[in-house]
């Protein structure tokens, strides 16, 4: 508790090193944290969609019962199918309805006429899928035939690139912030030189000397934190409506999208919180440490 | 106990402050170290606390040899042996009661003994009515009470004074050596550098005469002279405050 509260007066004193630190450390953190999450949720959106053994069919408007019935026998008759399951164009409306039961403006601009039926078929084993792919794209009155391996391979690579770029970026920024605590905290001790002199005489030990200088990067990377994590959290309140067209068809996403404030979303929002707020304590200590290994000779 | 064998400290090429000295000092003793500036008082004091090493011979403080104490342990001597400088070291921007305080947060006691500690050494030293005002709005004379307070607070067996009433009057620093005579008597051992002539006459404590770095008198009940080789050159002149006038 001593050593927060002299941490603290020492970030006080100092006001524009202490703001260039947070600031530095806020868009660390606010980068590493945007990559955090879309990395999180793309991993989750890859997983759901390689969970699916499922070809999605899309028919034509005119001719959508009746091709869909003799395909479904058609793929039946293979012994491989697990389940068909048809949308009609109505159905398809009553799905849509739900998923933007909460945007009138999107339900208003929708009607059944405009979304296509389906078929969404399930393979007993996800290697059958790629069997059915050739077969079903040649079937009349077929206009697209969805296959996740498709969605998968795009997601794959998307997220294998959003991993890469977030990493580069993450680790340039964090090197900057290690830098910059690294000075601020530097010019602190060498400010505190004649305190640390007065603390060596009457027997402070080492570590009581080095303690608040550490906690005091610390601090920089929990504020940082917290501001990114206000403005993280924020933006992705402010988009949800957006989100929810997007994702809302993957169930997590639903739930935690619609219910932003149900006990889930605060649990998931609130390790966020804690993760973010740990990399900034280890960052900002860390920086810290090697001033006070630097500068800090007692 | 302290004990100097042999002990020279060479600054640089050929400026020696010690020179091959001897010396013990028993536990519980007033001792006062006197000699011209430049005699190495400082550097005497500055080696017990080992803030310098010695060039050669061995320091010991009880069982500590200074020469071989390893720097990780520097601050527990420290707490041993608390220090009183002529310039208070204080830090400025905390009240009296937070620098005093600061000699048993270093020692990692609670806040209510803190409290209490700290009301009690301010008690001793008559500053219970300022803890509250900073450095900066107090005397002189007050600030060194304040850090002989905060020096005497976490209860150290060996209080050393570099020069504590230099920058003193007359009757405040008869005040300074009558807090350090009631710290004496509760068994802590004093070493005092001074230049002032009538505290060491007055007192008649044992008196250690250094000059350029040897010593050239020590006697118990000793009086502010040096022999008479030394007398003419290194005597300081008083004026009528008793204050030498170097």
């Amino acid at each position: 508790m001593k050593i927060i509260k002299t941490s603290w007066t020492y970030m006080r004193r100092s006001p524009y090193q202490a703001l260039a630190a947070i600031i530095t450390m806020f868009l660390t953190l606010l980068l590493s944290g945007a990559f955090l999450l879309m990395s999180v949720s793309s991993a989750y959106i890859l997983r759901y969609f390689e969970s699916k053994p499922q070809i999605t069919v899309f028919f034509n408007d005119k001719s959508a019962p009746d091709q869909a019935k003799s395909l479904t026998d058609s793929l039946n008759s293979t012994g491989k199918v697990e389940s068909i399951k048809y949308i009609s164009k109505d159905d398809a409306l009553s799905i849509y309805k739900e998923q933007n039961k909460n945007d009138p403006l999107l339900l208003e601009m929708v009607s059944a006429d405009i979304l296509p039926a389906s078929l969404e078929v399930t393979a007993t084993d996800p290697k059958y899928l790629q069997e059915f792919v050739p077969f079903i794209q040649k079937a009349e009155g077929v206009e697209e035939v969805v296959y996740q391996k498709d969605v998968v391979d795009a997601l794959i690579s998307w997220t294998s690139a959003i991993r890469l770029i977030g990493a580069v970026l993450a680790g340039l920024f964090s090197v900057d912030a290690l830098l910059i605590i690294m000075t601020v905290i530097g010019m602190k001790i060498a400010i505190k030189k004649e305190e640390v002199e007065i603390l060596t005489l009457v027997g402070a030990s080492p570590w009581y000397i080095r303690m608040p200088f550490i906690f005091e990067g610390g601090l920089y990377g929990v504020i940082g934190a917290v501001f990114s994590w206000s403005a993280l959290v924020g933006f992705v309140f402010w988009m949800r409506p957006i989100l929810i067209t997007f994702l809302g068809s993957i169930p997590t996403f639903r739930l935690l999208l619609i219910n932003p404030f149900g006990t889930l979303s605060l649990l998931l929002v609130g390790a966020f919180l804690g993760i973010l707020a740990l990399i900034g304590f280890m960052l900002g200590s860390m920086g810290s440490l090697i001033a006070v290994g630097r500068y800090l000779k007692l | 106990m302290i004990r100097f064998i042999q002990v020279s400290k060479q600054y640089g090429k050929n400026n020696k402050a010690l020179a091959n000295i001897s010396v013990e000092i028993s536990d519980g003793e007033f001792v006062f170290l006197i000699g011209p500036s430049g005699a190495g008082k400082t550097t005497f004091l500055r080696l017990i606390i080992r803030d310098i090493l010695p060039s050669e011979g061995e320091v010991f403080v009880d069982d500590w040899n200074i020469n071989t104490l390893p720097s990780s342990k520097i601050y527990q001597l420290r707490r041993k042996v608390a220090t009183v400088f002529q310039d208070f070291k204080l830090l400025p921007d905390r009240t009296i009661y937070e620098n005093v305080a600061l000699g048993l947060e270093i020692l990692g006691k609670k806040d209510t003994a803190i409290q209490k500690d700290v009301g009690d050494v301010l008690d001793l030293v008559g500053l219970s009515d300022k803890h509250t005002m900073f450095p900066v709005q107090l005397s002189a004379g007050e600030l060194q009470r304040a850090s002989i307070a905060r020096a005497i607070v976490g209860g150290p067996t060996i209080l050393l004074a570099d020069e504590p009433t230099g920058n003193l009057d007359p009757e405040t620093a008869e005040e300074i050596l009558a807090i350090l005579q009631e710290v004496n008597k509760i068994g802590t051992t004093i070493i005092m550098a001074t230049h002032n002539v009538s505290i060491v006459n007055d007192m008649k404590k044992r008196t250690i005469a250094l000059t350029g770095g040897e010593i050239v008198n020590d006697e118990q009940k000793g009086k502010y002279h040096f022999p008479k080789k030394h007398s003419k050159s290194h005597e300081p002149k008083q004026n009528k405050d008793g204050e030498d006038k170097e």
